[in-house]
Formats: structure tokens, sequence, C-alpha cells
């Protein structure tokens, strides 16, 4: 995992070629290490079982997740329904599979729109430096204070929770990080010669943003949004655990939020959508993390 | 004493953007209530069941409704200055009163949970850098990644699912069981008895974070030059580890203690729900169920009030562990 770089004081070395080396490019050098990583492959691979199956598992199967299927609180393997049933006699396997769809959607909306006004502001503040600086990165400031869990409750419960609402309220709030990094990596490319060279020809300020600088500071903005939809997923199952989600959608952690008060007779409808929740954002962590070892083997960020 | 005026200058500073950081939260609020479909009396005094029009009148009068937006938000924010953050029609109470009422349990769960975490965390990370390979550098991994991946919630729930359920150790939630009969230390027992599974699910998603940063910032450390230096002049390797590279290590641990203490708040809010710990976190989450929202913006704005004055402690703190700020 990312502790690979760390041991070593030389890049990882490629395996020593026998006959003329292939050349080859930079993408398919990263890919190379990404598929040579373990447990970032293990990662890839959760991560489409799970994705196929929000995708594919409604149409196949057809158990309505929110109607009483079954006599409430029935243990796993008792009846045709496989995983059980909850309280209100819901299948449980049905809710996972449809409830998947949702925290996925949500996770990877918020996670686009983390991105977008991190990116946004990062570069803009990196960019221009000055007064643009001092103002966005004071906004910056101003939500990193924010608690943002809470603020992402005020606005969710007074804009009722819709699927939209709160991946924006996620958005929101989750920015940033992205915000920060971004800036320093626009504050140290925008100094570079090739970035004075476009300039020089007359390359116009969007120019230089969108398609100088922002290309070759993507690596690690590709990883931070890569782990930023493990966040939001997190984010939105802690909403909705405290019961602020879609009154006409299943999701993860309104599942588990749903049967807390029934905890002691029936263990599975807690345990395994939790379980749910951490085993798709493990993955996405693993995925992170290789990447990142991949992108750049001699940094190791977190 | 000469040195000390740039200091009390910064720290002018830094109070002065505190407070203009809460006026933006409060703004923030204000636009809240005013954006959100609906009437804003019932923002402010959350789902109206019972209120008649004479109280509604009068609410609309306290608030200046019936003037124009921005003398709205003067009134509005010279109620926040007297120590009005609204009026809870559910409790029937000022929601300062609220408030007041449940820091107490909220603060001793955070701090308990988060020292434990820094403390736990930076031995864990100080002795797995030392030791790159080991088992236990492996398990600061293995640990930093499973609490970055799972909800916090859920390890509450599993928590009590081990260790109140099946082996019952510690009680499955509240704060206390006493009857107000027992003495202060037999009391304060038992709050401690009730404060273990809390405060470990929301400290274990913390020390998977602080042994994670302790050991990268530890392995940056032991390889700088100051450290070869020390090294050379034959200093043992207690006291390089230990009065030279930890006083160094410490320094981002003690940054991100402040920066993420609004994240902490946030965790708190769904631990105390988990365990029905009698906190500002539960009563958020009540106010939800209730819709009460005067309460629910009362809790914003304090917890963002305790993060800044937590910014401000480590701000404090970091001067006096790294005096090259001073000079800066």
């Amino acid at each position: 995992m990312s502790d690979r770089a760390t041991e070593m004081p030389t890049p990882p070395a490629l395996p020593t070629p026998t006959t003329v080396p292939e050349a080859v490019s930079p993408t398919r050098q990263t890919w190379q290490m990404f598929y040579q990583n373990r447990a970032a492959m293990l990662g890839l691979c959760i991560l489409l079982v799970i994705i196929i199956t929000s995708i594919v598992g409604p149409l196949l199967y057809t158990v309505p997740p929110r109607e009483m299927v079954w006599m409430p609180l029935t243990p796993p393997g008792q009846s045709e329904y496989l995983l059980g049933t909850d309280y209100l006699g819901r299948d449980l396997l049905a809710g996972l599979i449809n409830g998947g769809r949702v925290t996925i959607t949500i996770g990877f909306a918020a996670a686009v729109l983390t991105v977008l006004i991190g990116v946004t502001i990062g570069a803009l503040a990196g960019f221009f430096g000055g007064w643009v600086d001092t103002t966005l990165m004071k906004v910056t400031e101003f939500f990193q204070v924010l608690p943002n869990l809470l603020f992402a409750m005020v606005v969710v419960m007074l804009f009722s929770p819709t699927l939209t609402n709160i991946a924006i309220a996620i958005g929101i709030v989750s920015w940033t990080a992205t915000a920060r990094l971004t800036r320093a990596e626009f504050l140290r490319i925008r100094e570079m010669d090739y970035v004075k060279a476009e300039r020089s020809i007359g390359a116009g300020n969007s120019r230089l943003i969108w398609r100088v600088i922002l290309p070759n500071a993507a690596p690690p903005l590709i990883i931070v949004a890569a782990l930023s939809i493990g966040s939001a997923i997190l984010f939105e199952a802690g909403l909705s655990f405290l019961g602020l989600s879609d009154p006409n959608a299943m999701s993860w952690g309104r599942m588990v939020g749903d049967n807390r008060p029934y905890i002691l007779d029936s263990v599975w409808g807690v345990t395994i959508p939790g379980l749910a929740i951490f085993l798709t954002v493990l993955a996405i962590s693993l995925v992170g993390d290789g990447l990142n070892d991949a992108i750049n083997p001699k940094l190791r960020q977190r | 004493m000469v040195k000390s005026a740039p200091v009390v200058k910064s720290v002018l500073r830094k109070i002065a953007s505190i407070l203009l950081l809460l006026l933006a939260v409060l703004v923030l609020n204000f636009v809240l209530i005013y954006a959100a479909p609906g009437d804003p009396v019932e923002a402010l005094v959350g789902e109206m069941g019972g209120a008649t029009p004479e109280l509604i009148a009068e609410l609309r009068a306290t608030y200046g409704l019936d003037r124009p937006l921005w003398q709205q938000i003067g009134v509005y924010l010279g109620n926040v200055v007297q120590g009005n953050l609204g009026h809870s029609l559910y409790y029937d109470q000022p929601v300062t009163t609220l408030i007041a009422s449940r820091i107490g349990p909220t603060l001793l769960l955070i701090t308990t949970a988060l020292f434990s975490a820094i403390i736990v965390g930076t031995i864990l990370g100080v002795f797995s850098a030392q030791r790159r390979n080991s088992t236990l550098s492996h398990f600061v991994t293995v640990l930093s990644l499973a609490g970055f991946s799972a909800p916090v919630f859920w390890i509450g729930i599993m928590l009590i699912l081990i260790l109140s359920v099946s082996f019952p150790i510690f009680p499955i939630s509240g704060m206390s069981s006493s009857d107000g009969t027992t003495s202060t230390l037999g009391y304060a027992m038992d709050v401690a008895h009730h404060l273990v599974l809390p405060a470990l699910t929301l400290g274990l998603i913390y020390l998977a974070f602080y042994s994670r940063l302790a050991r990268t910032s530890m392995i940056e450390v032991l390889e700088a030059d100051y450290i070869r230096t020390a090294r050379a002049k034959g200093l043992s390797r207690r006291s390089v580890v230990y009065k030279h590279a930890l006083r160094n290590a410490i320094l981002p641990i003690v940054t991100f203690a402040g920066l993420q203490f609004g994240q902490v708040i946030s965790g708190a809010v769904l631990v105390e729900t988990v365990f029905a710990w009698p906190g500002l976190g539960t009563l958020a989450f009540d106010s939800i169920l209730r819709r009460d929202t005067p309460t629910l913006l009362g809790i914003l704005f304090f917890s963002s009030l305790m993060v800044v004055v937590m910014n401000l402690l480590t701000d404090l703190l970091y001067r006096r562990i790294d005096p090259r700020i001073k000079t800066s």
C-alpha cells in the first residue's frame, strides 16, 4: 500500500528489461503500477461489484424495498428473503440493492460538486493572487469553521430532504480541502517556465488557467476527487441515519437509522447496511491510495 | 516583555477575524431562514402547531418581519448580541437556556475522545515511525484505513452489540443510571462508566487519523538534517527521538486538532444520537424530528463559536511550542 514508497529511498525500479525496452507512456506506466498494487486492485474489484449490483440489481431483484413482504424481524436465512426483514417486514436485501443506488448516486454527485467548487475557488485564488486570493481564502476559512454536518443538517431541513438538496448540501460543506490543494498547486505551477512561455505568446488568463495549469495540476486533484466520493458517501450516510433522507428513497444510512431502535431484535438490520457503507468507502480508499502510489511514487500523501 | 507586543497584536487581529467569522455565520443563518420555503416565522419558532395568531403577530413584531429586509437583519443581529438566539416553541424555552443545559455533556465527550485519540495516536505514530515494517506499523496503516472508511454511527452500534449486549460490560445508552441519591464520587464513576463507549467510538475515528498523521510527520522529521546532526554529535537515541524529533513532529498534530474541531462536533452529533448521550448532538437530532429550527440554528451558531475558540487556543499553544513563529 502507500508504505511501499516510504520504505525505499529511491523510486521503485521497473523490472530490468532483457530486450530493448518498449516506450511506455506515463498513463500506461501509472496504470501498470496501479495494476501491480494488490490492495488497490481488490478495492477496484469490490467497487465494480457494488456499482454493477446497484445498477443492474433493482432490475433483476424486483422485490419492492419499501413494502411489507414478510413477517417483521425475520432473521436472515429463515425465509425466501435471504437477508431477513426489518421491523416493518421490509426485505433487507431489496433495501440494500436499491439503497446502494441512492447512496452511490448521491456520493458521486456530491463529489462532482465538491471538486467543481473546490477547483474553481482554488484555481482563481492561486492564479490571480492578491485581493482575489485573500477574499477567497477568507471564504474558505469560513466554511472550514462551520461545523459541516450541522450546517448540512440545517440546509437539508429548511429546504426539504430531496436527493438533489442533499447532494448540494454535502457539496457546499466539503470543498475546502480541494480548494486549498488546488490553490497550492496553482501557486507552484504558475511560476513555471512553460506557463511564462505561454503567457509571452499571448495566451489569455482563461487559457492559462484551464488549458495550461489545470492539466498539470491534475494528478493530486484526481486522488482528492476519488477520496471525496468516499467522504460524500459517509456524509450522506450520516445525514440519512439522522433521518434527513428522501422519504421516497431507500439509502443505507437510513436503513441503519430506521433499525436502530430495534437493535436488540434485529442485529442484522443495523449490521448489514452499515457493513455495505464500510465496504464501499473502504474500496474507494484503497483505490485512492493505489492511485496516489501510482501517480507519485515518491510522495506519500496521508 | 518587548517580544510580547507583536504576540498581543496578532492575537488581537485573530480575535477580530473570529468576530468577523461569527458575524458571517449569523448572516448566513439569517439568509437561510429567509431563503427557505415557507414563512420565516415558522423557521424562527419551529413547528407552529399550537401557535395562536396573537403569538405569531407578536413574533412578527419581535423580529421586525414587517420592516424591510435590511432592517430585519439588524433586528436579528441585535437579538443575538443580547443573547437571544430565538425561542423554541417545542420546549417553550429560550434557545440559549436549552443549549446551556446541554454543553457540559458534549464538552466532556469531545475532550475525552479527542485528548485520548491525540495522546494514544501520537504514541502509536512515534513507535511505528521508528520501525516501519513492524506489526505495529502495519496496524497503524490498517487502523487509519478502517477509521477513514467506517461510518462513526455504525462503529458505535457495533460496539454496543459487542460490549453492551453480547458481553454486558458497559451500559447501552444515557449518561448516568443513578437516581441522584448516590454520593458525588459514585455519580462520577457512573458517568465515567457510561462515557467509555461513546468516547471510544468518537475517539477511534480520530485515533485512526492522528496515528497516521503522527507517523508520517515523525518519519519526515527523522529524515531531517538537524536529526542527522543530533545523531552525529553522539546523542543517545532516546534523546534524539524524544527531545529533538518529537517536539517538531508534534506541530502538525496541534494544527490539525484546531482545524478538525468542527468535524469532531459533527462526529459528536452522530455518536450522541447512537448512545442517547444528553448533549448538543441529541438536542440537534431531536430538533430535526420536531422541526425545531431555532434550536438547530442556535446549535450551529454555538458550535461555530466553539470551533473558533478552539482554533484560537491551538494557535496560542502552537506559539508556545514553536518558538520560530514569534519572529515571523
